[in-house]
């Protein structure tokens, strides 16, 4: 029976860069114990012999040539920004360390 | 003309009994007329289609040679990338957001001349199967206001089915393209996945998620498959080999000899009686048309759907995770003082839907050191023996066939707080997106207690797509046999329009 | 009160790993088409892929790929028959994704070594540090801090972003735990960084340039007591920025590790950063909660498989591994160990062997590209290549030198001109009329002209007062314009005065 408390989803939340309120880490824990229930089936068949699929397909080897492909414009590049500054992404401090 | 299909309407273009402006502004007072009440589009491009259309003309008036479907217009759904266009994914976190850069689907319908009326709501980042998870409201079945047009492409399937477009773009990760179709009497296609390329696709699972043509009849869908598939160097996932033939098999549409493999455990209890019920019509019409029924079984598919909401969350965890205010996007929480990260936390928080949120936690756990093996680790198993299982189905039959989802269109809110009941839509679909090969899904019919539209599945293997649009032509041609006009024609009228 | 570097090592012993990140010279990024040039304007180097736009995909860059393979068969490993790119899973607004495709369990490398010999109190002794893996990642853009003090992050209120750098291909090469190395740890440190930047360097694939961030080492160092068989804690240093860096770096944290412990105090976990001006370190990141990356096969890419034949024919182009190549440089020239030790270190290597690859004598070249033209390049506070002397002028100064047509004096103007700019050597000379005067009877003239008008120095020498040459010499060589041979000058004025030289 696997279950989260609260705190664990919390810790989650914070993985995820997602600030709950209390009452979201609640009911997210509430819901998991029954998803995780029912997610939880795969480990009846996943043997040890049976290799893991990452790709649907057989595919290998897929590149691209060294050659300079044109950019977007720095306009295009920063349309989107909620701040730019000097033709750069303005952001917040950061707080963690480099 | 609106209630024309697209080879229809591409012939009257051809014939020059209309020009593409005007059907295209025949769509558009169509949308005006009943979209208020669908609610299928998100963004209309009136100006830009119109110059389209024009272009097309122009071009068509010189004479130049074009493509089979030039100047028939076409609904996008809003996770493809178009430029200079509002992408929102049905999201808030994307509101306003307009890419500088076309997705290849997108460059391939302005190759071929389609033209594109606008962006369809969809279910938050492809997240649901109902398009109630959309944060700029549902789209409503035009079979039944009150009732959900499936999702996450509910926008696309419902501009169908409400005569708003003859042709729509969809996604399809678990179901997406074909569920919809199915709860809206349409026909949609999820290509072999590496068929049609993802690049400006914005992910949610990137080894599940694949775009795929929503029309409605098959020749149509076929039409768009041709316009849309191909090898695309920019998406290192898509297959470099010719498009199936899709077009001359939709043509063709004889199926005599071809075995035709039911699957066991995908028509069993927790189907709607009227959906099966049409599913075993639509059997006893293809063993007519001369076709061998055979039964198969996958017996790894019950695990199917539990595999898919790890595979699929734990990847959209991570697809999700440039979502952060910094770049482009809904920046909310940037006060004096304020952090990068806290900006960063409480966007997320604000931006996303409960669904979406619920999956990032969820992909994020599975993914987590200590939990891997068992959850993400195990569930890319069973996406092995799912593989292996369709390989061995494949061996007895040529396609494989099911009931496309359990239901009918259930009402708006009836399943909305329920997430195991909601996830069980994708039950008959999803084990198609873990192997990769190809799915369809056309109408089959209405339920006799609820007269609401079921969908018929049809699987083909890996880069077999033709074979799918080869036994769709078929049914579809027995079903119009039987029923003397398109399914369609049922549905109530909307707008006044004929 | 600070331990001496003597105590710790007689205590403990250290332990080393050494991560090097090295950044591709490939024309495009690592999963995009942009371009790789250093120093552009901000966000002119961009496009979906490496802004992380929704709806973008990446695609591997061959060359990359194969840059990767040549570093690990330089680096003696296998080159893994299937391998598979990665997400790594954290926050941090300079990558773009939020996560970075990088290799996790199945690199392309692993298994290799590299050896290398340092100076030990017992003679020269070799180390062989033994390489984990090689793999393939990808940069992050570049963040400009505003508003705090000195640019750091610490205090800064807000930043601006540039990903023209987000993309760039990097290998990371991981050592195995190095240990055996007692009191040299530093030293062995910092040989492998440059044997290493030496072998990327001599294969083209990098700039290596440590002061250009193109080659960053993060040296992890941990402490136990001699004999002991746990391993310590250990801390990662970071910010090491020059071969010199390096070993000072982990001496630097040997002392402190054993600080700590001889205090009975814990060495935390953690990431560090090296101050150049200290010459310590300052604390960074805490590891002691590891991030949880998260790891899992990267979906929209797919596996590697390089096949033999590519991997034999790129093996076969190996250059010469760099230190065979000076072993059988300083046999054939015959150069003794401190001078050899003094071209390496000025970098003046392959000048040299292009210089004698032209038919320069060895030593002559040597002392031209040591002596002189480096003197001129310290003047100039310019870098030896950007001086326009070339191997093929400095060949053919010493073949004019050799054939007697220029004395070194006059060789030196030489240089000077081609310098300049006054044209090859040949042009030179004709240009300025330089001339060795080797006509015993245009000297001789000169000669008994100069002792015609300083009569009594001549007498004094005629006298056996031969000091008193020199200023007959030198007068002799103004008369010549500096054009004649200075030995056969005094020869030929002694001879007339009546001297022997």
């Amino acid at each position: 029976m696997s279950s989260l408390s609260r705190d664990d989803v919390a810790k989650l939340a914070g993985l995820a860069r997602i600030e709950m309120s209390d009452e979201e880490l609640v009911n997210l824990a509430n819901e998991f114990s029954v998803i995780l229930d029912a997610v939880a089936r795969v480990q009846e068949v996943a043997g040890a012999d049976v290799e893991p699929t990452s790709h649907p397909l057989p595919l290998r080897n897929i590149f691209r040539p060294d050659v300079v492909v044109p950019s977007l414009t720095p306009e295009e590049a920063l349309s989107g920004a909620p701040a730019q500054e000097e033709q750069r992404f303005r952001v917040p401090q950061i707080l963690g360390e480099e | 003309m609106i209630r024309d299909n697209a080879s229809e309407m591409a012939a009257k273009l051809a014939a020059g009994e209309v020009t593409s402006v005007a059907l295209t502004q025949a769509h558009l007072d169509r949308i005006a007329a009943v979209d208020a009440d669908v609610h299928a589009f998100l963004h209309i491009d009136t100006e830009g289609a119109l110059a389209q259309a024009a272009a097309v003309d122009a071009k068509r008036a010189k004479g130049e040679k074009l493509s089979p479907l030039a100047g028939v217009p076409l609904a996008l759904k809003d996770v493809m990338a178009q430029k200079g266009i509002p992408t929102t994914c049905g999201s808030k976190i994307l509101e306003g957001w307009r890419p500088p850069y076309d997705s290849t689907v997108v460059a391939n319908l302005k190759k071929n001349d389609i033209v594109i009326l606008g962006k369809t709501n969809m279910d938050e980042f492809a997240m649901g199967s109902s398009t109630e998870n959309s944060a700029y409201g549902p789209t409503h079945n035009p079979w039944d206001l009150t009732r959900i047009p499936g999702g996450s492409g509910g926008g696309s399937s419902a501009a169908l089915a409400a005569f708003e477009a003859p042709l729509a773009i969809g996604t399809d990760t678990g179901g997406s393209i074909r569920q919809p179709a199915a709860v809206t009497g349409t026909v949609g296609v999820k290509p072999t996945y590496g068929g049609v390329s993802r690049f400006g696709l914005v992910a949610f699972s990137s080894s599940l998620d694949q775009a795929g043509p929503c029309a409605r009849t098959v020749l149509d869908t076929a039409l768009l498959h041709e316009a849309i598939a191909g090898h695309d160097p920019k998406d290192a996932t898509s297959i470099n080999a010719p498009v199936p033939q899709v077009v001359a098999a939709a043509k063709s549409g004889d199926v005599k000899g071809m075995k035709i493999g039911v699957v066991k455990e995908l028509n069993g209890d927790g189907y709607q009686p009227g959906v099966r019920a049409r599913f075993e019509e639509s059997l006893e019409l293809l063993a007519k048309a001369g076709a061998e029924i055979v039964e198969v079984s996958a017996p790894n598919f019950e695990y199917a759907l539990a595999a898919y909401y790890l595979i699929a969350p734990s990847e959209c965890s991570s697809n999700l995770a440039r979502f952060d205010a910094m770049r482009y996007g809904l920046r909310v929480g940037d006060v004096d003082g304020a952090s990068a990260e806290s900006v960063m936390n409480l966007t997320r928080e604000v931006g996303f839907g409960k669904e979406v949120k619920r999956r990032i936690i969820l992909g994020t756990y599975a993914l987590s050191s200590g939990y891997y093996d068992a959850y993400y680790g195990s569930a890319q198993k069973v996406r092995t023996l799912i593989t292996q299982d369709f390989t061995k189905a494949f061996e007895k039959a040529d396609v494989l066939v099911s009931p496309t989802c359990p239901t009918t269109a259930f009402k708006i809110g009836e399943k909305a707080n329920d997430p195991l009941a909601m996830y069980l839509n994708d039950i008959a679909t999803i084990p198609v997106n873990m192997a990769g090969i190809g799915g369809m899904s056309l109408p089959s019919g209405l339920a006799d207690e609820d007269g609401l539209p079921v969908g018929f599945q049809i699987m083909s293997p890996v880069m077999k797509d033709e074979r799918m649009y080869l036994v769709g032509a078929a049914l579809e041609a027995a079903l119009l046999s039987k029923w003397g006009a398109p399914l369609l024609d049922k549905a109530p009228i909307m707008g006044g329009a004929r | 009160m600070t331990l001496s570097y003597d105590d710790v090592v007689a205590k403990y012993e250290p332990v080393l790993g050494l991560e090097v990140h090295v950044e591709l010279n490939t024309n495009s990024k690592m999963f995009c088409g942009c371009s790789t040039i250093f120093g552009a304007e901000p966000n002119t180097q961009t496009c979906p892929v490496c802004l992380a736009l929704p709806g973008a995909l990446p695609v591997v860059n061959e060359k990359a790929i194969e840059s990767t393979i040549k570093i690990g068969l330089a680096l003696n490993c296998s080159i893994a028959p299937f391998s598979r790119f990665a997400r790594k899973n954290y926050f941090y607004p300079d990558m773009p994704k939020n996560f970075q495709i990088s290799q996790y369990d199945e690199p392309i490398c692993v298994d290799g070594y590299v050896d290398v010999e340092i100076e030990t109190d017992e003679g020269p002794k070799k180390f062989r540090v033994e390489v984990e893996r090689v793999h393939m990642e990808e940069d992050t853009g570049k963040s400009l801090h505003v508003g705090g003090a000195t640019g750091r992050i610490h205090g800064a209120e807000y930043s601006l972003l540039d990903y023209n750098r987000a993309g760039i291909p990097l290998v990371e090469i991981v050592t195995k735990i190095v240990p055996g190395t007692g009191k040299y740890a530093p030293e062995v440190a910092k040989a492998y960084v440059a044997e290493l930047r030496d072998i990327l360097r001599s294969l083209g694939v990098s700039d290596v340039k440590m002061e250009q961030g193109s080659l960053r080492c993060d040296a992890n160092v941990s402490l136990r007591l001699i004999g002991a068989e746990k391993l310590g804690t250990r801390s990662e240093t970071k910010n090491v920025n020059s071969l010199r860096s390096v070993e000072r770096a982990i001496r630097g944290e040997m002392i402190r590790h054993a600080e700590l412990l001889n205090a009975g105090g814990r060495v935390v976990q953690e990431t560090r950063h090296f101050q150049e001006d200290t010459g310590l370190t300052r604390s960074g990141r805490s590891k002691e909660q590891a991030e949880d990356y998260r790891y899992f096969p990267e979906p929209d890419l797919v596996p590697v498989a390089p096949d033999a034949a590519w991997i034999e024919s790129l093996r076969a182009a190996l250059p010469e591994r760099p230190s065979i190549r000076r072993k059988r440089l300083q046999e054939a020239w015959a150069v003794p160990d401190k001078e050899m030790a003094a071209m390496i270190n000025a970098d003046v290597l392959d000048i040299v062997e292009a210089t004698v690859l032209l038919g320069a004598d060895p030593t002559k070249s040597r002392t031209w590209w040591l002596g002189e033209i480096s003197r001129i390049a310290n003047d100039k506070d310019v870098a030896l290549a950007d001086l326009a002397i070339t191997p093929a002028d400095v060949a053919e100064i010493v073949a004019l030198v050799n054939a007697g047509e220029l004395t070194d004096k006059l060789a030196r103007q030489v240089v000077e001109g081609v310098i300049a700019g006054e044209g090859k050597p040949s042009e030179v000379v004709t240009k300025r009329g330089i001339k060795v005067v080797n006509d015993d009877g245009a000297l001789m003239a000169a000669i008994e002209k100069v002792c015609g008008e300083q009569a009594e120095t001549a007498e004094k020498v005629r006298n056996g007062h031969l000091p008193a040459a020199g200023a007959l010499i030198g007068a002799v060589m103004k008369e010549t314009k500096g054009q004649a041979d200075a030995a056969r000058v005094r020869e030929l004025l002694l001879g007339h005065l009546g001297q022997t030289n």
